[in-house]
Parts: structure tokens; C-alpha cells; sequence
């Protein structure tokens, strides 16, 4: 058993979590972040990719909007290698009522998110896959994100300032005496010990996953909500802006082109179990009508992947409980001191990728007044370091990086251009990683192959790397083939057969990997 | 060469059937084994690279500058399994480079065949004696950038219109209807025996050949990049050749602008234009031709025996029209010929490619192994449809290399026949 001590321990290395951790120890806070995982594996690596300019709520949530808004232009700032600020646009598509232009616009001047009608014939000009019978087209400040981008940047920004990150520490039990938290107590799953944290106070931070982090301490359930939402990413770019329809918020309504895809989102599916989130065919097809309205031939397109996140959505009394899209998108702090009598405990729930930089100084400023001290919040004024410095994430930047190291390295995930250095690098940092864990880094097979060419040489790199042992690199190879399958099985029709078809004939056929040599108990995390 | 030609190209890339081509490659990697230019230099990342994966890539300013290594022989799209356009990929991703960047003055230079020619013409003797010189080469690898052992055509005295104007008219009454006969700029100025043969040959099988005035086919413009300048090339040349008559067939001897005319212009310059569609669709290689005529039972078969070993290399550019290998084919009919097939993907020249200076090594690397096949096989001669190909082939050889039609030409006992150089 390992003991350490701690201000804080924040539980869920999601955005929240990540942003929490950050800003407890910029306010000098010695704070500790756990996580059942990996960093950024659950909700926000779900997600369509969009940083919201806060146009989607201008008529439905005015609140969300001017947050959104504001926070849009923060993280821009903060965050920049993270964010490709490709633009928006909102577009009535034939069918769509065009009256909804002018209360859009009439929402936006009052929620101040920055929106300009342009002409039809302009927005064609920038999208010439646009349905060609659209009305009206406004214009926003849409950006996209890369969520594991955001998180990486808030978490080693945290770590500069002394914070310690424990992944793969699921919670085991939260102690509580004298009506107030005492430690909590982590397994450490990579060297299967034990791991007691002494603190007076937890965040939790867990999203979808609140109420089971409540339950280990003992309180009453918290309200959440997991509201599930399917995306499927395309094989490339079919547009370069972020296209919305210009409607009330409805399924299926949002394409952004994120890194080298372009992904259609999304549905809002009331769920009881955030580990098991179906991607149910209908949905599928509802994505592909639904693309099909914004760009004709979407269905032709090829589509490489689909996936289903779960919003952490705290239960709000004035919508009906099956109503996820409509409870409040705006974060909710509970505090279980008012609530359940227990001091020094925290659950934040609600809010959206795009401002949780804000919910974090919420949750941070609430532990201060429970405390009865107000230091600053100072997350919003320092740019965070990245190795890439601080210019915007642009779609060429891989290619560029490629075109120079072209003649002294080699090319190990073709799809999404990742060097050997860029993977041999990371994998020595985080030796314990599983391929996952580096593709959510390192975008390794997130490529039309989906790892069919790239996982294989991986697990061989890392095996002459002597990072893994022969058997290991079976078992990692496997897990990440598994779960590339997740997201294949679901959007198995047109040019995606194929590949899985060849993928197949090499890792089953060639390679027979569902018979290489295993130990007893096959290495997963 | 502007902002908004760049943009405009761009704007096909993203919105045309090419990039949606893209979608269809699952990595297998057969193009990347053809392509020549990437099995001998790493200068080049390889047409899958620089075709579907890269492509994924592009938006706002060109970074990959090595695209311009891609020699544009078109093999890529011609493997692909999956039907990829990866040559027209790369060949709009370079002409948006060229857009943005500018195009050095080499580049436009060597691509105005037709203006060399009749520049030349006038002055062959002067011309060609320079274009031999050492002293005249060095000093143009220097100035412009076209490499100094490059191969450069040879001016003929005599260009094929003034042939035309002082040759005895045909005697033969027609007995078969007109054809349009289109020679490219290399028949009308530098290789003008190709283009008597071919008209020799027609006439003796009883077509009436009309030669009309004809430019270039814009086919060099279009790989260097330069395709507004193509695109008024084409459409010229297209005008011209339809001129004479409408419907009747277009026979060519200059292999590669053939396929300009075909295919190319219409996959990678965009062009839709019914002209360019309705000469396309009348275009026939001549070698293509005459084999229609004999499958048909229509040629005459009453040729002389050649007795000779003789290598045959289909250039790139012909192999890409899809016609098989009509030339080879032909030739067999002819008794005593032993066509050796090179089985190369290219000779390495592709156009203009092994002109320029920074590309001459690894033009002369691709050509290789076809240059050793003929080393090896040789009596004198060798054979290859596309005039470029044919300077590439005799420079590094040191063997004649002609156009195949000289060999039908010979067999049916036209007249000329075809000189050996001396077997080394």
C-alpha cells in the first residue's frame, strides 16, 4: 500500500477533471488526479470535435450561448494548437422554416455570440459540396477541437505546477468521518497495489460516471443523466467550414471537419449504463439522412468509423427525465456539504466540452467558499505550453512535418501521416500505455485503415523498442484491434467493407493472430 | 498563376469526382510497387502517399513540395485496383502548388514544343550543331536549369507541311474514306520520317489523309503544372483537328498527346467540352488502328520480311490509354521480326521530366533496367510510340529507336528503309 497526501484529490481525467486539476494548482492548491483510466477516454473523447462559438444555443439556451461564446475566444488563446479555427456556418437547408434565421440572429446580438448572415451564393463558394438549395446561410465563429489535445495541454500545464496525475487508479472507496472526507483510496491496476490519499477535499468530476463516485462514499444517488449521442466520421474532409442546420437543436444536425474526417452528430438517447452504449442501426441511418440534407452524396462517401458518448447531464426539475436534449446544458455544482451533510465533497455535472475551463474555476471557487478563502482564478490569462508553440491547429500540419523528416524517418501510421519517431518517442514516455492510449496522442489508427497496416508495425516497434515482450505486444495488438471493431461494425457498408475485408485476410489470415501464443491472463490496460 | 487560380484549383480538387476517388483505396500498396519514380529515388514519398493519403491533408497553402517529383506517367491510376485516380490527384495537387508558387522559366520553356520547332527549323543545322555543343549545354544547365546530358531533339531541315506542299499528290484514288491524320508538334518539326511513313502507309492502304494545321496538345504544359496554358492548347489543337471533317477517324503517331486527347485532358484539366469528347472518342493510336483493320480482316498482309530482333518499348503514357498493346502486336505480323517487349514501366523522360536538371539522375535510374534490356537484345534498332521516349532511349543507348509505323512502312515496301545503328 502507497500513502500520499493531498489538498485535493480530483476524480475523472475527462476535460473537467483535467481543467480542475489545472486551475487547483495554479491557485497553489497540491492536488492529485485519478482516473479508473486513461486521460480523456471517456465523454470527451466522444464527442463530434466542434468548440462551440455558442450559435447552437441562441434561441434554446441563451445561457450556454454566452458562455460558450466567451469561452470559444479563451481557449483559442489557451489552447491554440489544439483548435483549428475552420468557421461555421448555419444553413437552412429546403424544408427547413427560414424564419428561424431572424430569431437566430435576434438570440445571438442578445446572447453576444458573434453571427453575420452571408449570402447563399458566398457560403456555396466556400462549400461547394453544400446542398445547393439551402436559403440562408449565417455565419459563426465554430471552431474544432481535438479533446485529448485540450485535456494533454490543461493536464501537463497542471503537472508544471506540481499536481500529480495517477491513470488506470480506479476508486475503491472514499473515507468519510466526522462528516467529513478523510481520504480516498485508489487501486493502482498497473501494479495492483493499493493507494490511500489522505485529503479534505474531493471534485468529482467523473461526468456520466458522478453517481457511482458518490456511492463509494456512501451518500444518496446523484441525479446524472447519461444522455447518449452517436457520431460517424467520414473518410476525408467533405466540407472545410463546421456546417449547421439552422434550426431549433435537433438530431443529426452539426457536420464538423475535425483533423483529416468530417463527423456527423449527433442523437440524444436516454441511457442507464454509460459503459455500454449501443450504436443502434437506425441511428446510423437517421446520421446518414441527416448528412445527406446538408451535403447530397454524403451516403456515398466513405465512412471509417462510428462511435456513442454519454453527456454527464444533471437532472433538471422542469424538463420531463426522458427529455436529455432539453435539461440544461449549463453546469451544475452540488454541493453534498448542503446536500448529504459531508463536507469537503463536490459533484459538477452538465456543461459541454467547450467551457470547461469554466466549470472548472466554478467547482475550484465553490471548494474556496467552502473553505471561507477566494484565491484567484488565473486559467483564463496564462497560455498553456504546447511542443507545437501557439499557433492554431491547421489540416496541413502533419503533412508539412512529413514533407521535412521525409528522407530520415519513416512513416508507421500512413493514414494519419505518424512517424516512427512521433510513436517510439511517446511510447518511452509512457512505457505502461496500451495502443489506445498512444492513438489518442498520436491519432494511430484512426486513419480509412483503422489499423489494418499500422497496429501490426506498432506492436513490432514496440517489441524491438524492448519496450513490451513478445506476448504483451500479442495481447495490446488484440485489444486494439477489438476496439477498432466497435466503431467498425456499425457503418460496414460502401468502400469500408472492403478495408475490413483486407484487414481481416491480414491479421486473421496472415498473421492468425486469434492463435498466437498467449500467457494465462492476457495483458489488457 | 494567381491566389485565385490556386483556389480555383483547389476548389475542382475538393469538389470533383477525383478527391471523392480517393475513398476507394484500402493501402494495398500496388501503386507504390509500380510507380518507377519511388523505386529509385526517396525524394519522391510514393503515389499513395502523395495521392489518397495526403490528399486527406489539403487545405490552404500547398506544404508537400515534393509532389513536383512525380514524373506524372500515370502508372499509379493505371495499377490501382480500386480504381484511385492517383495520377490526376497528384497531378491537380502540383498544378495548385504551381498556381500558388509560380513556375520557374524552365518549365515554361520546355513545354512549348511547337514554338521550339518552328524556331528551329529555320536554323536546324545552326540549331542542332548548339544543342550538341558541350560548351552550349553546360552553359544552358546553368542558365535555365535543363540538365546538360539530357536528351534534345534534333531539328529537321525539312518540317512535314513543306514536305507535304512539295510532294508529287498522291496518284491512288481513295478507296476507303478520309482519315484525319495528327502527327503532334514532333511529327510536324523534329521526327517528320514518323509522320511521312504514317500518311505513306494510310495512303497505300487506300485512305485519303488529311493533314490539317495543328498545334501543340498541351500534354507538357499539363504535367508541369501549367494548366490554363494547356487547357487553350487543347482546345486549339481540338478545333483544328476537327476542321477537315466531322466522324471520321483521328489517327495519331505521336503516342503520348494521343492519350492528351483521350483522356487526359478531360480527367486531369477538367475540361467537359463536347469537342474535346467527340475528338476523343475519334482518336486511335495509328498502332491501335491498323489492328481494328486487321481484326476487321481489312489489312493487308502482304509484307516483307524484316529479319531482326527487335526491342519494343511501350511508353507510359500509351500504356495508360487502356488499348493493350497494339504496337507489339502489329509488329508481329511482319515476318522475321522478333519483337522483344521491354516489360518497363517507363523510360524515365515522362515528357520533360528527365530534361530538368534536379530530375535527370533519376530519370536516367527509372530508365535502367529498359536500357540494359536493349543493350542486350539489340541488332541496331528499337522501337517505341512517343517521340520523347524515343530521344531518351537513343541517348543513353546509343541505338536508333523509331517510331513502329517506319517498320510497317518498310514491310510493304513503301520505299525507305530503316538504317541500323551499328550493333556495339
Amino acid at each position: 500500500m502507497r500513502r500520499l497526501a493531498a489538498d485535493v484529490v480530483v476524480v475523472g481525467g475527462g476535460s473537467t477533471g483535467a481543467g480542475v486539476v489545472r486551475d487547483a494548482a495554479m491557485r497553489g492548491y497540491t492536488a492529485v488526479l485519478v482516473d479508473r483510466s486513461d486521460l480523456a477516454q471517456g465523454t470527451t473523447g466522444r464527442f463530434h470535435g466542434l468548440l462551440h462559438s455558442g450559435g447552437r444555443y441562441v434561441v434554446s439556451d441563451p445561457g450556454s450561448a454566452t458562455e460558450c461564446a466567451r469561452e470559444n475566444a479563451v481557449l483559442s488563446r489557451i489552447q491554440a494548437p489544439a483548435i483549428e479555427r475552420t468557421g461555421g456556418l448555419f444553413v437552412s437547408v429546403p424544408g427547413d422554416d427560414p424564419g428561424y434565421g431572424d430569431r437566430f440572429l435576434a438570440g445571438a446580438a442578445a446572447t453576444g455570440v458573434p453571427a453575420r448572415e452571408i449570402p447563399v451564393a458566398e457560403a456555396l463558394r466556400r462549400e461547394p459540396r453544400l446542398n445547393r438549395g439551402i436559403s440562408r446561410a449565417i455565419e459563426v465563429e465554430d471552431a474544432s477541437v481535438d479533446g485529448w489535445q485540450l485535456v494533454w495541454g490543461a493536464v501537463n500545464s497542471a503537472r508544471a505546477y506540481g499536481a500529480k496525475v495517477l491513470t488506470y487508479h480506479p476508486v475503491t472507496r472514499i473515507d468519510i468521518a466526522d462528516g467529513r472526507v478523510r481520504a480516498v483510496h485508489c487501486h493502482d491496476q498497473r501494479r495492483d497495489e493499493e493507494v490511500v490519499i489522505e485529503c479534505a477535499f474531493v471534485l468529482n468530476c467523473a461526468g456520466p460516471w458522478a453517481g457511482r463516485i458518490t456511492d463509494l462514499a456512501g451518500l444518496p444517488p446523484v441525479p446524472v443523466i447519461p444522455g447518449r449521442g452517436i457520431m460517424i466520421a467520414l473518410n476525408h474532409r467533405v466540407v472545410n467550414t463546421v456546417v449547421n442546420r439552422l434550426i431549433y437543436p435537433t438530431d443529426g444536425d452539426i457536420l464538423v471537419p475535425v483533423h483529416t474526417v468530417s463527423v456527423i452528430g449527433t442523437t440524444d438517447v436516454k441511457e442507464s449504463d454509460p459503459d455500454h452504449l449501443p450504436i443502434p442501426a437506425a441511428e446510423v441511418q437517421q446520421m446518414l439522412d441527416a448528412g445527406e440534407r446538408l451535403i447530397p452524396g454524403f451516403r456515398r462517401a466513405r465512412a471509417v468509423h462510428a462511435w456513442a458518448g454519454s453527456r454527464p447531464l444533471i437532472r433538471d426539475d422542469r424538463v420531463a427525465a426522458d427529455d436529455t436534449r432539453h435539461m440544461s446544458r449549463g453546469m451544475a455544482v452540488v454541493d453534498h456539504l448542503t446536500r448529504d451533510g459531508v463536507a469537503g465533497l463536490l459533484t459538477i455535472g452538465g456543461g459541454k466540452l467547450t467551457t470547461y475551463r469554466l466549470m472548472a474555476e466554478h467547482i475550484v471557487d465553490a471548494m474556496g467558499d467552502q473553505r471561507g478563502e477566494r484565491r484567484p482564478c488565473r486559467t483564463a490569462d496564462e497560455e498553456i505550453p504546447y511542443a507545437e508553440g501557439s499557433r492554431h491547429y491547421v489540416v496541413t500540419h502533419r503533412l508539412a512535418d512529413r514533407e521535412a523528416d521525409r528522407l530520415d524517418d519513416q512513416i508507421v501510421c500512413e493514414c494519419e501521416l505518424m512517424s516512427r519517431r512521433m510513436f517510439t518517442d511517446l511510447l518511452h514516455r509512457e512505457p505502461l500505455a496500451t495502443l489506445d492510449d498512444l492513438r489518442r496522442q498520436l491519432r494511430l489508427g484512426m486513419g480509412p485503415c483503422q489499423g489494418g497496416f499500422c497496429a501490426g508495425r506498432a506492436a513490432g516497434i514496440a517489441v524491438t523498442e524492448r519496450v513490451v515482450d513478445a506476448e504483451r505486444a500479442t495481447g495490446l495488438l488484440r485489444l486494439f484491434l477489438k476496439n477498432r471493431w466497435i466503431g467498425l461494425w456499425p457503418i460496414l457498408y460502401g468502400a469500408q467493407v472492403r478495408q475490413t475485408a483486407l484487414d481481416h485476410w491480414l491479421y486473421a489470415g496472415t498473421l492468425d493472430i486469434e492463435h498466437l501464443p498467449t500467457p494465462d491472463q492476457e495483458v489488457v490496460r | 498563376m494567381s491566389r485565385a487560380e490556386a483556389d480555383r484549383l483547389r476548389q475542382r480538387l475538393n469538389n470533383e469526382l477525383q478527391r471523392l476517388t480517393l475513398d476507394e483505396c484500402v493501402k494495398c500498396t500496388i501503386c507504390e510497387q509500380s510507380c518507377p519514380v519511388a523505386g529509385v529515388t526517396a525524394l519522391f514519398s510514393g503515389p499513395k502517399f502523395v495521392g489518397p493519403q495526403a490528399e486527406r491533408f489539403r487545405h490552404g497553402a500547398s506544404v508537400d513540395l515534393s509532389v513536383d517529383y512525380c514524373s506524372s506517367c500515370g502508372t499509379c491510376t493505371v495499377v490501382c485496383p480500386q480504381g484511385v485516380h492517383v495520377a490526376e490527384l497528384n497531378s491537380l495537387a502540383r498544378a495548385v502548388l504551381k498556381a500558388e508558387r509560380g513556375v520557374p522559366l524552365r518549365d515554361r520553356l520546355i513545354t512549348r514544343t511547337t514554338l521550339m520547332g518552328r524556331a528551329m527549323t529555320p536554323v536546324a543545322p545552326v540549331a542542332n550543331a548548339v544543342l550538341d555543343n558541350r560548351l552550349a549545354r553546360t552553359a544552358l544547365e546553368k542558365v535555365v536549369g535543363v540538365h546538360a546530358d539530357a536528351p534534345m531533339p534534333t531539328a529537321h531541315p525539312e518540317p512535314l507541311r513543306a514536305w507535304l506542299k512539295r510532294r508529287p499528290a498522291p496518284t491512288r484514288t481513295p478507296t476507303r474514306g478520309p482519315v484525319v491524320f495528327f502527327h503532334g508538334c514532333a511529327g510536324g518539326y523534329f521526327e517528320v520520317e514518323a509522320a511521312r511513313c504514317a500518311i505513306e502507309v494510310l495512303e497505300h492502304l487506300g485512305f485519303e489523309v488529311l493533314v490539317p494545321e495543328q498545334g501543340c496538345c498541351g500534354l507538357a504544359e499539363q504535367s508541369n503544372g501549367l494548366f490554363e496554358q494547356a487547357t487553350a492548347s487543347v482546345r486549339k489543337l481540338v478545333a483544328q483537328l476537327r476542321a477537315p471533317a466531322t466522324g471520321v477517324p483521328i489517327v495519331s503517331t505521336a503516342g503520348s498527346c494521343g492519350g492528351m486527347l483521350k483522356h487526359e485532358a478531360h480527367e486531369i484539366l477538367g475540361l467537359d467540352d463536347p469537342g474535346l469528347l467527340d475528338v476523343g472518342a475519334r482518336t486511335r493510336d495509328i498502332s491501335e488502328f491498323l489492328l481494328e483493320l486487321h481484326d476487321a480482316g481489312e489489312l493487308p498482309l502482304d509484307f516483307a520480311r524484316i529479319d531482326l530482333r527487335l526491342p519494343y518499348h511501350q511508353p507510359c503514357q500509351v500504356r495508360s490509354q487502356g488499348i493493350g498493346v497494339p504496337a507489339a502486336e502489329l509488329l508481329r505480323l511482319i515476318p522475321g521480326l522478333e519483337v522483344v517487349e521491354s516489360d518497363a514501366t517507363c523510360c524515365g523522360i515522362a515528357g520533360t521530366y528527365g530534361l530538368k536538371r534536379e530530375k535527370y539522375a533519376i530519370a536516367q535510374a527509372v530508365g535502367r533496367p529498359l536500357f540494359e534490356l536493349v543493350a542486350a537484345t539489340h541488332q541496331g534498332l528499337v522501337a517505341c510510340d512517343t517521340e520523347t521516349c524515343r530521344w531518351q532511349i537513343a541517348k543513353a543507348t546509343g541505338v536508333r529507336t523509331v517510331h513502329p509505323i517506319q517498320f510497317v512502312h518498310q514491310a510493304y515496301g513503301l520505299g525507305r528503309v530503316i538504317a541500323p545503328s551499328a550493333v556495339r
